[in-house]
Formats: C-alpha cells, sequence, structure tokens
C-alpha cells in the first residue's frame, strides 16, 4: 500500500500532497515539513530510499523519493510495495506530467495541482497502484479532459 | 431566475479561479496568512450562490487551501453539493475535494450515500470512475455496507476501466465492512483472470494485500497464482505474486519447493532489476522456510548471494541498499553464506550514505563468530571514533552491544575483553545510551561469577574518574554507567584490592550533583564497602584505627547526602548516618560488629528473567476480577477518588511509607501505584533489570550548571581493550597447545590462566575456541509452571484482525447476499444483483445448525446452482478435477454429503504433494513411472516407452537404459510412497480430519510421454479451462502440462513442440503462426534440470477419446558440437480428461436424477479386493468423480464435462464385485468413461 504520495519544492513547498489514510491539517503540514527534512539533508548520490520511522504509521513504512530539478516527489509505502517497482512508478508518473504539460515544470504544479491530482487519480488509487501503462493513463487523462471541454462548449 | 443566471455568469467573471489565487498567494508573501484569509472570506461569499459554477471554482480553490494546512471541513456540505452537479466537470472538482478531505467522522457523508450509488450506475464510465476513486480516499463502514453491493456490480463492467477501479477499491469495502469479503471473494477470484491485464493485475493487487496480512486463509489460491507466475509477463503482476508466495511460503514448505525452480529461471532470464530482486527475495523466503542444510538448496543460496553480491557490488546506490537489506534475510538462517562476504560488508560501513551504513550495521549482527567477534568490534570502535553525527554514533554504540550480547553472550570468549569495552565506551561524548551500558555492565557482573573480580577493578577505575563522565555529558545519561559502577563495586566488594580507596570516590562531595537515583545507589553501596572494610580490618589490633577512622569518614561525608533534595537519597544516607554512628561508637568500646554489619548485606542476588513475572501463573481459585470487598457506593468513591488521588501524589513521593488500603483501591489508583512500583523498581539496586527499556532516563539533578567542567585527558585510566585482545590471543593460542597435548584432559582445566605458552598458529575452528572463563552464565529466573511462549499480542485495533476470515468455506445460504439494510432499500438497483448472485455463489456444506433448515426451503433454487458449477470449475483450475484423494473419508466423517467441505484446501494439499520438485528430478520422475498411473489423459502406457523412443534412442543403449530405468523405478516407487506418507501428515492438519488407518496407495497424474537417452517429457494430468467467456460450445479447452527433464550431460535448447491436429483437436498456436507450425518451448535445459511447459489445445467433440501425435525437436548443444535430435510422442485424450470434479450436493443430485434426462448403463466389475474408500478415492482422482452421498458399502458420485453433460454414478460393492450404475445425458461420453473405469480397474 501507497501511504502518501507528496510533492514540494527544494524549499519545502508542497505542491501536492494525498494522503491515503487520514490525517488533520496540522499534522499533515507537519509530515510535509518532517518529510522535507529528512529528503532535503540527503546528498544526490546516495539511495532514495529513507527508513521513515515514526512518521506515518512506524517502521515499516518507506519512503522512496526522486528529486527532478526543483522537485522532490515522495512516496511513503509500506512493505508490500516493491521499492524498485515504486521509483519506476515514479518515474512514469513525472513522465506521464510531461506529456500532459509538454515539458512539466514545477510551474505547471502550481498553477494546476488539480489536474496534477486527475493525473495521480489514474494511475494510483486508494493507496494501490491501478496502472503503470503510460499510454493507458494518457488516454484516460485526455478523454476526460475531452469531456470536460465539452461540457464549456455547452 | 434568467436574471439570476445572468448575474451569476456576471459575478463569476469577477471571481478569481485556482490560478488566481495561486497567483495571488504568491505575490503576497509578506503577509500570506492575511491575503489567504480574506480569500477564504470571497470563497465562502462564492459558496452562498446558487450558480453550481462558482461554487465548483470555490471548492477548487479549498483543495487548494487545503493542502496549504488549511481546515476546510466547514465547507463539507458544499463539497457534496459540487459532488452532485450533473456536469462531470464538477463533479470531479467535487470527488477530489472530498477525497482530499473527508473522512470518518465527517457527518455530511452520509448524505452522499444516494448520490455516489448514482454515479457508480451512471452511464458515462468516467462518472463511474471519478465516484469510484474518489470513494476509496473516504469509504465509511457505512458506505461500505450500503454500496459493497453495487461495486460488486461494476466488478463484471463490461469496460476494464470500471472493472479494474471496482476491483481495487473492494479492498477498501473489505476493510471497512468484513462481512463483504466472503460474498464478493468469488468474483475477486474469477478477476484473477479477467482478459483484461488491468483488472487482473487490480484483482492481484487485492489479493495481495489481503493475504499479507492473513496468509493462511489464501494458501489454497497458490495454484492459480503459480500459474498466473508462469504465464504473466506483467512485471507489476509477477513482483506482486512473488511478494506474496513470499508471504506464504513460510506456512507451507512444499510451496516453496514447488516454487524454487521457477523463480531460479526466472532471476536467470528477467533483465528487470526489481523483478529480480524480489525473485531473490522469495528464493530467501523459500530457503527459510524449508529445512536448512538440503543439499540441493545450498545452490540456490549460492545464486542469491552472488546475485546480491552483484547489487551490493553495483555502482548504484540503490541497489547496494536492497542487497543489504535481502542479506539480512538470508543471514538468519544461512550466516554461513554470508560470512563470506564480510570485506564488502564491513566496506559498506564506510559508505557515505547513512541508509546504507545503517542496512551493513544490521548485517553484522549475524555475521560474528567467536572466532571474529574481536576483530569485527575493533572495526567498529574505530567507526564509533570516526562517526559524525551522534545519532549514527548512538546506533554503532546499540549494534556492538547488541551484537556482543546476542544470544547470551554467545560470541564472547574473553569477558575481560567485553568489560574493557563496555568501559571504553563511556568515553563516547553526547550519547544516549549510557542506561544501555549500564545494564550490560550490570548483567555482565552479575551473571558471569568469573569476571566479577575484574569488573570490579574496572569499576572502581570508573568510580573514581567519576568526574570525566559527569562533567561534560551529564545531560547525556553517560552517568547512568556510575550507577553500575556503584552497585558493582558495593555488590561485589569483597573482591575490592582497596576498598577504602573506592569508599572515598564514591563520598566525595561532587557525587551530589548526580542524578538522585545514582546518588542513592552510591549511598547504599557505600554502606555495603564499609561492611566490607570493617571485616576486613578487624581483630587486627593495629588496623582497628583503619576501621575507626572509615567510620568517621562516612559520619563526615554522609551529612551531604542527608541534605538531599531527593527523599530516596535522603532517607537512605540518614538511616546510614544513624547506623554508622551506633557503630562508631561500639568501636570505641572495642566491639566487634563487622559480623553484624556484613550481615546486613548478606544474601546471593540472582537475576530474574524481564517477563518472569507476567509469567506467574494464577494460583487456582485466585480470581484476580473479582472484588475483594464490596466496591464504595457511588458518592463514596468519588469523594475516594479525590482522597486517593491525594494520596496517591504523596505515595508518590514516599512510596515505602504508604501502607496501601486495598479497599479503597480504584483503577487510577492502581495505575498510579503501579507506576509508583515501577519508579521503585527501577531505583532499587536490588531488582535487576534485563531490559533497557525498563530503565528510566532520570532527570538531572538540581544546580549542575553552576559547576566548572574541566576537560581532563582520558587516554590513561579508560583507553585500553587492546591489550584484552592481545591478552586473549594469546590465550587461545596456548589453548590449542593444550589441547593437542592433553586432549583427554577435562575441558575445564583449559579455562585457567597462564599466559606464556605458544603454540602453533592457523586457522582456527568456532570449537577450537574455548572461553577463557568458565563462564557460569546464570540463567535467568523463570516462576515455576510458568508458560514458555509469550503471546505478545498484535495490535487489537489493526482492521486486518477482522478480515481473518475463512474463505475455502463455501458460502452459507445466509452469506449469499450481502446484507442491505433494510430501511434504505434501493429495490431497483438491487435486484438483478440478486439474480446474479444466485447464480454465482458456491454451493454450500451441509451445516449442522439452523442453516439446514434454511437451505431445504431453498431448494427451489437448486437448479439455478447447477450454473455456479462453472465457477467451480475456476476455482479447481490447478487442480482439475484431481480430488484429493482422502475426500472420501472425509466426507463419511463429517456425516453430511457436501464434498465441497475443502475441496480448495485438499487440491492445494494435492497440486503440493504429487507436484513434481524440478530440482529433484527423481522425486519428479517417480510419479510418472508408476505403472498405476494411467490416469486422466495418461495413456502413454509404460511398455510402450521403448517404442516411442526407438526413433532416436542408439541400439546399443537402448536394452541398457532400459534395465537401468526399471532398477530405478522400483527405488522411485519407495520415494514417492515416503513423500506421500508425508503429505499425508500435513493433510490431517490442515483439514481437520483424521486419517483412516489403511492409509491410500499413491496415485499420480504425471504420466511418462516419451523419452530417449536425451530427454525426457512428461504429461501431467491435464487440466481444462472453460473458456472463460463461457462459450461452452467451441471454447472448451483443454491445458497439457509436460515436463521436459534433461537426462543427459549436454545442454538442451530450441525445443518446437509440434502436435499434428485433428479435426477435432487443435494445438493452440498464437496469432500469425501456421496450423503446422511448432510451438517453441520457453525454456532451454541445463544437465539434469526439469522444468514444465504447458500447451493449450481447443476441442470441439469430447465424446470420444483420441490421439494425438506430436513430436519434439531440440537442439543438444555440447562443447564441440550440436546436433538436431527429436522425439516423437503420442497425446491420449481420454473421455475422463474431459470430466471436471464439480461438487454436488444430494438434493441437486436427486433433483437432476428426477428430471429424467439422464440416459443409463451400467458396469460390473469382479475381483476388485480393494477397500470401498481407496476404489472411491481412484475413481475421484483418476476420473475426476467427486463422492455425493456414501452410505456403507454404496456412494453416488458426480461429475460434470466441461461442455457441461452431467454425470452420475451409484456405486455399490459386495463380495469384491463392484457393480457402476451410471446415468449420463450423453450416451456416448458415459459409455467411454465407463471403459476407462473399467481398465482403470484392471490394471491393478
Amino acid at each position: 500500500m501507497i501511504k502518501a504520495i507528496l510533492i514540494f519544492n527544494n524549499h519545502g513547498k508542497p505542491r501536492l500532497s494525498k494522503f491515503y489514510e487520514h490525517y488533520s491539517e496540522d499534522t499533515e503540514q507537519q509530515i510535509i515539513r518532517e518529510t522535507f527534512h529528512l529528503v532535503s539533508k540527503r546528498d544526490e548520490n546516495v539511495c532514495n530510499f529513507l527508513e521513515g520511522g515514526m512518521l506515518i504509521g512506524g517502521s515499516e513504512n518507506k519512503l522512496i523519493y526522486r528529486h527532478y530539478a526543483t522537485l522532490y516527489f515522495v512516496f511513503c509505502v509500506d512493505s508490500s510495495e516493491s521499492e524498485l517497482g515504486i521509483l519506476d512508478l515514479i518515474q512514469v508518473f513525472v513522465e506521464t506530467l510531461d506529456k500532459c504539460f509538454e515539458n512539466v515544470c514545477e510551474l505547471d504544479l502550481i498553477f494546476h495541482v488539480d489536474k496534477v491530482h486527475n493525473i495521480l487519480a489514474e494511475m494510483v488509487m486508494g493507496g494501490m497502484v491501478l496502472e503503470t501503462n503510460m499510454n493507458e493513463i494518457i488516454t484516460q487523462v485526455d478523454a476526460q479532459n475531452k469531456m470536460e471541454k465539452s461540457e464549456v462548449r455547452l | 431566475m434568467a436574471l439570476k443566471i445572468v448575474k451569476g455568469s456576471i459575478d463569476r467573471m469577477f471571481d478569481k479561479n485556482l490560478q488566481d489565487l495561486v497567483r495571488g498567494i504568491r505575490n503576497h508573501k509578506e503577509d500570506e496568512a492575511k491575503y489567504i484569509s480574506t480569500c477564504i472570506d470571497e470563497i465562502k461569499q462564492e459558496l452562498k450562490q446558487d450558480n453550481i459554477a462558482v461554487k465548483a471554482n470555490a471548492v477548487c480553490k479549498l483543495t487548494y487551501l487545503q493542502m496549504l494546512g488549511y481546515d476546510v471541513s466547514w465547507a463539507a456540505f458544499n463539497i457534496v453539493e459540487v459532488m452532485s452537479s450533473s456536469k462531470f466537470t464538477y463533479k470531479r472538482i467535487g470527488y477530489l475535494a472530498a477525497s482530499q478531505c473527508f473522512h470518518e467522522s465527517t457527518d455530511v457523508i452520509m448524505l452522499t450515500t444516494n448520490q455516489i450509488r448514482k454515479d457508480l450506475s451512471s452511464p458515462n464510465q468516467y462518472d463511474t470512475g471519478v465516484a469510484l476513486t474518489g470513494l476509496s480516499c473516504f469509504v465509511t463502514p457505512d458506505l461500505a455496507r450500503d454500496l459493497a453491493n453495487d461495486i460488486m456490480t461494476l466488478m463484471s463492467h463490461t469496460k476494464p476501466y470500471i472493472r479494474k477501479k471496482a476491483v481495487l477499491i473492494m479492498y477498501k469495502v473489505f476493510l471497512k465492512y468484513p462481512e463483504s469479503l466472503r460474498p464478493a471473494f468469488p468474483r475477486l477470484k474469477e478477476k484473477l483472470e479477467d482478459p483484461d491485464p488491468g483488472v487482473q493485475s487490480a484483482a492481484v493487487n487485492v489479493i495481495c494485500e489481503l493475504a499479507r496480512r492473513n496468509p493462511k486463509n489464501y494458501l489454497s489460491l497458490a495454484p492459480l497464482f503459480f500459474k498466473l507466475m508462469t504465464s504473466s509477463t506483467n512485471n507489476w503482476v509477477l513482483i506482486k505474486i512473488i511478494k506474496l508466495f513470499g508471504a506464504l511460503t513460510p506456512l507451507e514448505p512444499r510451496l516453496g519447493k514447488k516454487l524454487i525452480e521457477p523463480l531460479t529461471n526466472l532471476i536467470h532470464s528477467t533483465s528487470a532489476m526489481s523483478l529480480l530482486y524480489e525473485c531473490v527475495n522469495t528464493v530467501i523466503a523459500v530457503l527459510i522456510s524449508l529445512s536448512s542444510g538440503m543439499p540441493n538448496h545450498s545452490a540456490s543460496i549460492q545464486l542469491c548471494v552472488q546475485k546480491l553480491r552483484i547489487l551490493i557490488e553495483d555502482s548504484d546506490q540503490n541497489l547496494k541498499y536492497l542487497g543489504l537489506l535481502a542479506m539480512s534475510k538470508i543471514l538468519k538462517t544461512h550466516p554461513k553464506s554470508v560470512q563470506s562476504h564480510k570485506d564488502l560488508i564491513l566496506q559498506c560501513l564506510d559508505d557515505k550514505d547513512e541508509s546504507i551504513r545503517l542496512r551493513a550495521l544490521d548485517l553484522l549482527y549475524g555475521m560474528v563468530s567467536k572466532k571474529n567477534l574481536m576483530e569485527i568490534v575493533k572495526k567498529l570502535m574505530l567507526h564509533v571514533d570516526k562517526a559524525e553525527g551522534t545519532t549514527y554514533r548512538d546506533e554503532l554504540l546499540t549494534k556492538i552491544i547488541d551484537i556482543c550480547s546476542q544470544s547470551n553472550y554467545q560470541y564472547i570468549t574473553n569477558f575481560e575483553w567485553y568489560i574493557s569495552i563496555l568501559v571504553e565506551l563511556t568515553r563516547l561524548e553526547g550519547t544516549r545510551h549510557g542506561h544501555l551500558i549500564a545494564s550490560q555492565m550490570l548483567d555482565v557482573a552479575i551473571r558471569v561469577k568469573a569476571i566479577r573480580a575484574f569488573a570490579v577493578a574496572q569499576m572502581a577505575t570508573l568510580l573514581d574518574n567519576a568526574h570525566l563522565l559527569t562533567g561534560n555529558t551529564q545531560r547525556n545519561g553517560i552517568c547512568e554507567v556510575l550507577y553500575a559502577a556503584a552497585w558493582i563495586c558495593g555488590e561485589f566488594s569483597e573482591h575490592l584490592e582497596e576498598p577504602m580507596v573506592t569508599l572515598e570516590a564514591m563520598l566525595r562531595p561532587k557525587v551530589a550533583t548526580l542524578p538522585g537515583h545514582i546518588q542513592a545507589v552510591y549511598v547504599q553501596n557505600a554502606a555495603k564497602l564499609f561492611a566490607t572494610v570493617l571485616r576486613g580490618h578487624e581483630g587486627v589490633p593495629a588496623d582497628s584505627m583503619v576501621a575507626q577512622e572509615t567510620s568517621q569518614l562516612l559520619i563526615d561525608r554522609l551529612p551531604l547526602f542527608v541534605q538531599s533534595s531527593n527523599l530516596e537519597v535522603q532517607e537512605r544516607a540518614s538511616c546510614i548516618l544513624q547506623l554508622v554512628k551506633y557503630i562508631q561508637k561500639l568501636q570505641q568500646k572495642d566491639v566487634e560488629v563487622a559480623e553484624e554489619v556484613t550481615a546486613l548485606f548478606a544474601g546471593e542476588l540472582n537475576p530474574v528473567a524481564p517477563k518472569a513475572q507476567k509469567k506467574v501463573p494464577v494460583p487456582e481459585g485466585l480470581d484476580l476480577d473479582v472484588w475483594i470487598n464490596e466496591p464504595p457506593s457511588g458518592s463514596e468513591s468519588e469523594d475516594e477518588g479525590r482522597k486517593s488521588k491525594g494520596k496517591a501524589v504523596f505515595a508518590k513521593e514516599e512510596s515505602r511509607h504508604t501502607k496501601p488500603r486495598y479497599t479503597e483501591v480504584d483503577e487510577k489508583e492502581l495505575a498510579k501505584r503501579r507506576e509508583v512500583r515501577k519508579a521503585e523498581q527501577a531505583n532499587n539496586p536490588f531488582y535487576i533489570k534485563a531490559s533497557p527499556s525498563s530503565q528510566k532516563v532520570y532527570q538531572d539533578g538540581v544546580g549542575v550548571e553552576h559547576i566548572p567542567v574541566v576537560q581532563i585527558d582520558l587516554s590513561v585510566p579508560l583507553k585500553v581493550p587492546d591489550q584484552y585482545v592481545k591478552l586473549e590471543e594469546e590465550r587461545r593460542e596456548r589453548n590449542k597447545a593444550d589441547k593437542k597435548k592433553k586432549k583427554d584432559k577435562k575441558k575445564r582445566e583449559k579455562g585457567e590462566k597462564g599466559r606464556r605458552r605458544r603454540g602453533d598458529s592457523g586457522p582456527e575452528s568456532e570449537e577450537d575456541i574455548t572461553p577463557a572463563h568458565m563462564v557460569d552464565i546464570v540463567t535467568e529466573e523463570m516462576p515455576e509452571n510458568a508458560l514458555p511462549s509469550d503471546d505478545d499480542d498484535k495490535d487489537p485495533n489493526d482492521p486486518h484482525k477482522a478480515l481473518n476470515i475463512d474463505l475455502d468455506k463455501p458460502l452459507a445460504d445466509s452469506e449469499k447476499k450481502l446484507p442491505v439494510r433494510s430501511h434504505r432499500p434501493d429495490e431497483v438497483l438491487k435486484s438483478p444483483m440478486e439474480d446474479r448472485q444466485v447464480v454465482e455463489v458456491v454451493p454450500e456444506p451441509k451445516k449442522k445448525t439452523g442453516k439446514e433448515k434454511k437451505e431445504k426451503k431453498d431448494r427451489k433454487k437448486s437448479k439455478e446452482k447447477k450454473k455456479k458449477h462453472k465457477q467451480e470449475e475456476e476455482e479447481d483450475l490447478m487442480g482439475a478435477g484431481s480430488e484429493e484423494p482422502v475426500q472420501p473419508e472425509e466426507t463419511k466423517e463429517v456425516a453430511a454429503p457436501p464434498p465441497a467441505s475443502t475441496p480448495e484446501a485438499s487440491d492445494l494439499d494435492f497440486w503440493l504433494s504429487n507436484a513434481p520438485v524440478p530440482s529433484n528430478p527423481q522425486a519428479a520422475a517417480a510419479p510418472a513411472s508408476t505403472p498405476r498411473t494411467a490416469s486422466g489423459m495418461a495413456a502413454v502406457a509404460p511398455d510402450s516407452e521403448p517404442e516411442e523412443a526407438k526413433d532416436t534412442e542408439p541400439e546399443e543403449t537402448k536394452s541398457s537404459t532400459h534395465k537401468k530405468k526399471k532398477q530405478k523405478k522400483e527405488k522411485k516407487k519407495k520415494k514417492h510412497h515416503h513423500n506421500h506418507s508425508d503429505g499425508a501428515g500435513d493433510e490431517s492438519v490442515q483439514n481437520g480430519t483424521v486419517e483412516e488407518e489403511e492409509p491410500l496407495p499413491p496415485m499420480s497424474n504425471y504420466a511418462l510421454l516419451a523419452e530417449n537417452s536425451y530427454i525426457k517429457m512428461m504429461k501431467q494430468d491435464a487440466d481444462k479451462v472453460c473458456d472463460i467467456q463461457g462459450n461452452l460450445q467451441d471454447g472448451s479447452q483443454v491445458v497439457v502440462s509436460v515436463i521436459f527433464e534433461n537426462k543427459c550431460d549436454s545442454f538442451i535448447k530450441s525445443m518446437e513442440f509440434n502436435v499434428l491436429d485433428s479435426l477435432n483437436s487443435k494445438l493452440q498456436r498464437p496469432d500469425g503462426a501456421g496450423p503446422h507450425d511448432g510451438l517453441i518451448v520457453p525454456f532451454q535445459l541445463p544437465p539434469g534440470i526439469s522444468n514444465e511447459a504447458r500447451f493449450i489445445f481447443s476441442v470441439q467433440n469430447i465424446v470420444m477419446p483420441q490421439k494425438l501425435k506430436g513430436t519434439l525437436t531440440f537442439i543438444v548443444k555440447t562443447d564441440d558440437s550440436s546436433t538436431h535430435e527429436k522425439l516423437d510422442f503420442k497425446l491420449h485424450f481420454t473421455c475422463t480428461s474431459y470430466l471436471i470434479t464439480t461438487p454436488c450436493y444430494s438434493d441437486a443430485y436427486s433433483k437432476l436424477l428426477e428430471s429424467g434426462d439422464l440416459k443409463g448403463c451400467s458396469l460390473k466389475l469382479e475381483g476388485v479386493n480393494q477397500p470401498f474408500h481407496h476404489l472411491l478415492a481412484r475413481i475421484c482422482f483418476h476420473h475426476h468423480f467427486s463422492v455425493v452421498e456414501r452410505i456403507d458399502s454404496c456412494a453416488s458420485m458426480y461429475s460434470r464435462s466441461i461442455q457441461g453433460h452431467h454425470m452420475c454414478l451409484l456405486v455399490k460393492t459386495a463380495d469384491q464385485t463392484v457393480s457402476i450404475d451410471a446415468k449420463c445425458d450423453e450416451p456416448g461420453l458415459l459409455g467411454n468413461v465407463l471403459d476407462e473405469i473399467k481398465l482403470t480397474f484392471s490394471q491393478c
């Protein structure tokens, strides 16, 4: 299970937060801060796994993250997920964003967090991986966007 | 109205949208909070408008603000409004907002039920999708219960997009509403074989999540997953399945054996690192579950370790990390294989990445042996010196202690060395683990008697240098070690060389700056030392002065402690002070007091196991829950409560003075007392705590800050362990020499001291190293009759606990439907659901409860139930009709007809027990060569082998191999029989049935297909899969599993399997292949290896048996050459192979017979002299029937063909004659099956 997906920038500003378990807003912010603190002090050439400790749910969980330019993509997962698999998933996520936004950059995420959520919803649902095939994800996202556009025209 | 709309849209033009909001926030960096609060006010205004577009826009902004940490739960109702918009655009915004901020205690959630239900059944797949996605985040128990049926319907939606989402969300539904698991499970299982890979992957995902928490309930799915594993190409699915197997193997070692081969193949073939890593992980889990030391598996371990080494050596830090992680799993069972990579792991300790260093540390734990412990610890000590950052250093410290103390100090041969290591660790600045070191010192000193003299000497030095410890590190608790030091010096003071010096050190004024509990120990142990000094000096006239001086010293110094603010210290000090004053008076009168003073502290202390207290059994007749006195009445108790509260505050400080009054005990009070007692125990040096957790970190004493801190070079007294290392080395060498000389001398003598002699050096084995001291490790005491195992309870709040549900048990009537709340009927939606369920439900067993009655009522439905057998087929996929041989007994014992009682479990047993163990070709071959095995489709009789093989087998070798084979056969038979009985033992445990006294003869479903000197093919009893689409007329499929075993010393590759199609049966070839093309076998065979491949045939007419001719071509590759070879074979499709074991109720059965659609036929067998249950088992096993009912020597049996023909048998036996009356709606098929049954019995 994926417990949470966080995207924040190099300064710890949240760009997307998706928790698959309920926390109060304060706790969520605290988790984001702590995660940023843990992740940001790591060098570039170290491994992408971090034992999350007591952060979310306890020692069974791991933080798996990737750092792209100005953004950190952090997945908090439990032991049923494959570490390398999740790394691949983050890659798929970022590539999908890149396709959907055409050369994605932090600004896209800042101004269109709802769209990022919609894309993510096609990949991960309720903490479980729904789809890993990028083409399939993009097809579904596009179809929904098309529907949205047709509604606007009405 | 129109005006309103116009007004609304004009307003909207001026509203901020999400982008404006974000821009605004970015432009107001200085006063962000203020800006946002004005925005929230605007949003509140917008939400008041009727225009849904405005509302949606506002909700969208709220979602963003929620991410920034603002509580938006006040807008929950507006979110529901937006969710219920008919436009997808707004709906999506609403659901997103809901998924971000709704949770179980959001009260408006209950308003959403009908809206969500409407969306779920929307014709627009994206409406449904969005609702499912949202629901997955905020589903509550109520929603789960109300919507479970709707979601279950969606699992069979025509669009895979909906199906996969519905399947996935079922997991959440199960968690919130566990009752839905059993009714929904059959359909979920169906989805494992959904044609859409996404749906399949979702189903695998859900079942893996479920199985991870309660693996034993999902063991019966192992065959299905095994099939998926060998057929799937989706790495995600493979990873999940492989992880699942990792969770299942500990429960079923036989599964592990079956897995090793395919996993090894995957390891060799896959290019995906993630998959490789998970394979290695699961192989490790398998190896752990198998009894270690099996020679066959050492290769697998080596393979794993080798692969992991490659990972660890990789420059990619991620792989390095994972490699170490997996290595630590191997370590537990196969430490030797890991130990050889010590160099690599020590190297990782130097890695710049802390995650990796920590993993490497974990590994060290298991790598130590008596031989290398010192070396490893020395390395670690170096790292301790180098380490930056206290967390990592503390981690090192705990690891050193863990490593040394593991399994009762198993690896420590020289405790002097260990004590010196502990002492050196006290030099660590800023460590939090003072108490850990202290407890180690105490533990070692108490339990290793031989070390006490040395320990006391070291502790005395420590006490003497106490100022070094207390100086700069007091905050961090290293001074805890002084607690241990003082206690050890006091308790074992007889070993002190200069008790006077130590006594003086313990009474220094600076001691008063230590934390209270340590001072208390100081004071108490000063008294002990005093007793020792007295005893040492009394009687000698010259020394009586010394004794008196000592008394004076105490009298001078103790008042300092009497003034202590800590009550414990104060009390002990004043007690002892008075005592010493009295003693001094006696001394002045020349009265000998030493004896009496020593008596104060007499008695040996024994270590007590940490759990001992918990383990004390409750004496018979004592009920701890019963009130000793009647509880006080209401008003009184309030009053008492207050009183006792007040008292408890007092008691906390001075617990020993308060006499507990049991009459007034209430819960709070009890808890407090417990606290007090714990605190007291922690303070009490006589109460020995082995676990560090029981120790508390104590607050600092008062007024420490103003004391000047002096830095003093520590190197002289504290640093040293090297010398002990050297001494130990010398000792070991000497020991070796000793051993050579006097082999027959008692071991005890080897422990004696003496360090001069040198022996020859060379590699030592573990056993050669004898401990320096006769380590009399005192075991911890436990109360008598204590239960050995500690049932450490799991988290009672774990939601997965509720999902521990037996899924193999067929559904009972009452479970057929998901309960739906009656007061909220939704008939239109529900009724089609009901129909479906009836069709779907798995047959149920007759239960002895009232459910039986219900069942009778439901007889009308029994016809419909027939349809559900289709589903059973799928469940039986792997075991395909190969009903477990023990079945008849089972049913007899249950005294009820349901053959379905544990069909899954027994199928699994069967799958596991008769399955070939690919890594063990002999065992695999065994079933094949048993002459009785003409089962199922197996029709290649053993005597036809030579003929088959003739084409390719060289004449001269033929006869010899044939002979050899026969010899082998004998062996194999025995072996197989043995295996079987093993399996039977497991069965009886699993099924909860006891086997009858007479064991069943072994049966197998593998038959030899063909073999030559190179290769051997064996065919498994075919599995039949009905086309999932249910196109029974022409879609019937038969799966043939063939084991290929390489018998020669060369590599076999490029195997191509081809069969000459007949009109009736066709080998299914991939698209684009011609009708005569062969199928490439997807693996190669190294010498001695066997592997299994499956081939699918489509069959049109199943009434007649038939034979198909086929050829296997392959290349035999030797070092210098390669030759093309071929092997011909015949595949025999018998009629029984088209039958599927299908359970049937007696009522449905009688209905079927009454219907009159079936034609009869009968058969008599003479001279059958086997027990009736063997006979039944044989029919069940070889011909895929199931027993419907059995009464004495008469049984009714049922089976069904893949095309839906019913077949009923009535078997009677009397005096070696068996008569079988059979009925079937297809007489041709029936006749053939009866012939085959006859053949089976004529062969044995």
